[in-house]
C-alpha cells in the first residue's frame, strides 16, 4: 500500500525474526510449495528442457521488444480494444482513473495484479472517490487488514487462520467462522455482491500475446473471469515485458509457471481474453482497455539487468530463499520481495533506498537453481552490491572494514600473520570446548548456537608442516 | 498518450539498436508470428485413443473433477439427473443454448427443469459444452460464443461440461490449432479449466469453491454423429 519503502529493512527484519506467528506462517511455506514443486517436476522429465526453451523465448522477445509491442497494439486495436501507454506509475494511475471516470465507475473489482500494486492503484482510486475491491482471496484479506502482499503467489501467506477469523468477524459483522471452508464461503458471499455491482473490472496479465492481442490471466479461484466477465468495462494493467509472440510460446511458459509456483500441473483457470464482447455474445465487457507500463523496464534492456525481465512471477525464488523464509515479505518494504525483489526494487525505488535488499543474501544460489527461466539472481544481486559500492552508499564502518580486508587480502604474508593471530585467539578463548558461546558483534549467530572455533593453526601453516 | 508511446519506443529502440542488422529483427518477428509450431510437447501428452481418454480421466480426477463416460449424447440428461441427486441438488439447471445440447435426451427426464441461456447469480447448476479437452493435464477448453456464454462455467456452484470425445486432444497446442482452424481470430474468452475453483489463501489449506464452482463434472460423450462437424462457432 502507499508509502512502501525498502528503507529500514534491517529493523523490520529484526522485528520479523522475533515474531513467532510469522515464523509459523513462513514454516508452512517451507513445508508446502517447495515440496509440491519438486514432486511436480519429478513427474515431468522434460522440465529442464522446457526451462531452456522458456529462457530462449523470453530472450528472443526482449531482443525484439519494440517490434512485438507494435504488433501487439495493432492486434488489440483490431479486436476492438484500446492500448494506453504509461511511462511511469503516475501516468498509469492517471490513465486508469480517466477510464474509470468515463465509465462512471463507483466501484471496481480487481483481480490480483502486481502491476496495480506497483503503481499503488488502490490508494489512488480511493483518493478519487472510487472503491476498489480486491477479489483474490489473499488480496482481499490484506486489503481488509490494510497491508501489502507478502508473497507473489500467496499475498496473505503471513497471516494465520486465527488472524483471518478475527479480521472477517470485524469487517463482515458476522459471528466468527473458524474453519477454512467457512471463511472461504463467507468471502465468496460477500464478494459475489461486489462482482455484480462493479462498474469496472481491473485485472493484471500473466502474458500478452503479440499475434492476437490477447491477455492471459492465471488464477485458481476463478476471480479473474468474474472480474473481466461481469462489469461493463474491463481494464488490464500490464508491464511491457509480459509479451510473448504466439500462444505456442505461452503454453511453454505456462507449463513452467504453475509447477514452479505451487507444484500444480496446471493452474485451475488459464484464460485468454481478446477484446470486448462480440456483437451476439451474452456476456463480457463492452469496452476493453489495456494500460501498458514501462516504469524503468526499458532502462533494464541495455545491460546486465536485462535477464531480470525474463521473470514470470512464479515465486519459486522466494519459496527457496533462506532469507525470505526467515524474515517474510513485509521486511523488504517493497512490492517485490525475495531474491527477485532484491533485484527489481532498486530499479523501482533507487539503489540509494533499496541498497539493503541485494545485501540480504547468503548467496546460496537456490534462487537461480529453481528459477524456471534461469535468471542469474545471485549475479544480479552482486551487480547491485557493486553499484552501491561504486556510488559510496555503504556506511563508513562497512567501507572501512572492506578496505581493511582488501589491504590484507592483497598481501598474503600479512594476511597469514593476521589470520593466524585471529585463529589462535579464538582457539584460546574457546578452550577445550572448541566452541564459543558468545562473541562480540556476532550475537545473531551465538544467540541460538555456539560458534565452532578454529583449532589454533591456519591451513597454510599446517600445509607447510606437511600435515595432509 | 502518444507522447508516452513514442518515448517508450525510443528508449527501447536505443537499447536494442546495436542488435539490429538491417531488417533482420523485423524479419525474425514476422517469421516467429507466422510459425505456429509447438515449442516442446512433453512425451506424456503424445497418447492416442483409449490411452488418451485414460490420461485425461486420471489427470482430471487428480484435481477433483468428476469424470463420467457416456455411450451417447442422449444419456446426458439422465447422467445429469443422477449427478444432481447424488449431491442433494434440486433437479434444475441452466444449459448453454448450443444446438448440440438439444440432443441431450431431456425428454427422458421430465422432472429435470432446464433453462437454456446464460447463468444468473441464482443458478446453482450450469451446463456448457467444451470446445476441446486436453489430456496432458485433464483440462477442458471452453470457448465463448453466443451459444456458449462464459458465465455458465463461473457463476453457479456446480458446473457440468460436456466434452465430445472427437475433440479430446493430447496437448494444449493441438486444441489451439483446432481453434485456429475454426476461427482466424480468437473469440472474446478461451477458458482452460482444470478442476473446480480452489484457494489455499487461508493458512495454506486447500479449499474448493473460492469464487468459481465448488464442483466440476465432466461428461465424456461420443459425437452425436460420427465424424461430426466442428462445433458451431462464434463469428
Amino acid at each position: 500500500m502507499s508509502g512502501a519503502t525498502p528503507v529500514g529493512f534491517r529493523d523490520r527484519a529484526r522485528e520479523a525474526l522475533a515474531d513467532p506467528t510469522l515464523r509459523e506462517a513462513l514454516l508452512s511455506i517451507r513445508r508446502g510449495w517447495p515440496r509440491a514443486r519438486a514432486r511436480a517436476i519429478a513427474r515431468l522429465p522434460e522440465f529442464d528442457a522446457l526451462r531452456d526453451r522458456g529462457r530462449a523465448i523470453k530472450d528472443h522477445v526482449l531482443a525484439h521488444l519494440d517490434l512485438y509491442l507494435e504488433r501487439f497494439e495493432r492486434a488489440v486495436t483490431a479486436s476492438g480494444g484500446s492500448v494506453h501507454w504509461a511511462r511511469d506509475a503516475a501516468e498509469a494511475r492517471r490513465l486508469v482513473l480517466e477510464i474509470c471516470k468515463r465509465a462512471g465507475a463507483r466501484t471496481v473489482t480487481k483481480s490480483k495484479s502486481m502491476i496495480a500494486e506497483e503503481i499503488d492503484l488502490n490508494a489512488w482510486l480511493e483518493a478519487h472517490g472510487i472503491v476498489p475491491v480486491e477479489t483474490d482471496l489473499g488480496e482481499y484479506i490484506i486489503q481488509l487488514a490494510g497491508q501489502r502482499p507478502s508473497h507473489l503467489v500467496g499475498p496473505a501467506v503471513h497471516m494465520t487462520r486465527e488472524e483471518i477469523t478475527e479480521l472477517f468477524a470485524r469487517h463482515h459483522g458476522t459471528p466468527p467462522s473458524e474453519r477454512a471452508e467457512e471463511l472461504v464461503a463467507e468471502a465468496r458471499r460477500v464478494l459475489r455482491r461486489r462482482y455484480l455491482e462493479a462498474d469496472v473490472g481491473i485485472t493484471g496479465a500473466n502474458f500478452l500475446i503479440a499475434e492476437t492481442g490477447s491477455v492471459i490471466t492465471v488464477t485458481n479461484e476463478g476471480n479473474a473471469e468474474l472480474t473481466h466477465g461481469l462489469p461493463r468495462t474491463q481494464i488490464v494493467v500490464a508491464s511491457i515485458e509480459k509479451i510473448v509472440p504466439t500462444m505456442e510460446e505461452a503454453f511453454t511458459l505456462l507449463r513452467l509457471l504453475a509447477r514452479s509456483a505451487t507444484g500444480q500441473e496446471f493452474s485451475t483457470y488459464t484464460t485468454v481474453v481478446t477484446g470486448p464482447r462480440r456483437a451476439e455474445d451474452l456476456d463480457g465487457p463492452e469496452a476493453f482497455h489495456l494500460v501498458l507500463l514501462d516504469n524503468g523496464r526499458s532502462g533494464m534492456l541495455d545491460g546486465t539487468l536485462r535477464s531480470m525481465l525474463r521473470c514470470i512471477r512464479c515465486g519459486a525464488c522466494l519459496n527457496h530463499c533462506p532469507v525470505y523464509l526467515a524474515v517474510g515479505g513485509h521486511a523488504y518494504g517493497s512490492v517485490y520481495v525475495g531474491p527477485m525483489g532484491a533485484v527489481l526494487s532498486p530499479v523501482l525505488y533507487g539503489i540509494e533506498k533499496a541498497r539493503a535488499l541485494p545485501e540480504a543474501s547468503s548467496f546460496c544460489g537456490r534462487c537461480e537453481e529453481v528459477c524456471p527461466v534461469r535468471i542469474p539472481l545471485p549475479a544480479l544481486m552482486r551487480y547491485w552490491r557493486e553499484e552501491a559500492w561504486r556510488r559510496r552508499l555503504a556506511p563508513p564502518a562497512a567501507r572501512w572494514g572492506m578496505r581493511l580486508w582488501r589491504h590484507l587480502a592483497l598481501r598474503p604474508g600479512l594476511y597469514r600473520v593476521a589470520s593466524g593471530l585471529v585463529a589462535r585467539v579464538l582457539g584460546l578463548l574457546a578452550g577445550r570446548r572448541g566452541a564459543l558461546r558468545r562473541l562480540p558483534l556476532a550475537g545473531g549467530w551465538t544467540g541460538s548456537r555456539d560458534l565452532p572455533a578454529p583449532e589454533g593453526a591456519t591451513f597454510t601453516s599446517l600445509y607447510r608442516k606437511g600435515v595432509r | 498518450m502518444n507522447e508516452a508511446k513514442s518515448a517508450i519506443m525510443e528508449r527501447l529502440r536505443q537499447a536494442l539498436a546495436s542488435e539490429d542488422a538491417g531488417d533482420a529483427r523485423r524479419r525474425a518477428v514476422d517469421a516467429r508470428l507466422a510459425r505456429h509450431e509447438p515449442v516442446l510437447v512433453p512425451a506424456r501428452a503424445r497418447v492416442e485413443g483409449e490411452a488418451r481418454i485414460a490420461l485425461f480421466t486420471e489427470m482430471a480426477e487428480a484435481v477433483q473433477t468428476e469424470v463420467q463416460r457416456l455411450d451417447s449424447f442422449a444419456e446426458i440428461a439422465t447422467a445429469t439427473a443422477h449427478y444432481l441427486r447424488r449431491h442433494n441438488l434440486p433437479q434444475k439447471l441452466v444449459a448453454a443454448p448450443d444446438p448440440l445440447l438439444d440432443a441431450a435426451g431431456w425428454e427422458k427426464q421430465p422432472l429435470l427443469r432446464v433453462r437454456r441461456g446464460n447463468a444468473t447469480p441464482e443458478d446453482a447448476v450450469g451446463m456448457t459444452l467444451a470446445f476441446a479437452g486436453i489430456a496432458e493435464t485433464g483440462t477442458l477448453m471452453l470457448v465463448s460464443a453466443p451459444e456458449r456464454p462464459v458465465m455458465l462455467a463461473f457463476l453457479p456452484e456446480n458446473c457440468i461440461v460436456v466434452l465430445p470425445l472427437s475433440r479430446l486432444d493430447g496437448c494444449y497446442e493441438e486444441s489451439w490449432a483446432r481453434l485456429r482452424r475454426h476461427a482466424p481470430r480468437p473469440p472474446r474468452a478461451v477458458n482452460l479449466v482444470t478442476g473446480p475453483s480452489r484457494t489455499a489463501d487461508i493458512a495454506n489449506t486447500l479449499t474448493l469453491g473460492a469464487h468459481g464452482p465448488r464442483r466440476l463434472f465432466a461428461l465424456l460423450v461420443p459425437d452425436p454423429e460420427a465424424d461430426g462437424p466442428e462445433p458451431a462457432g462464434d463469428a
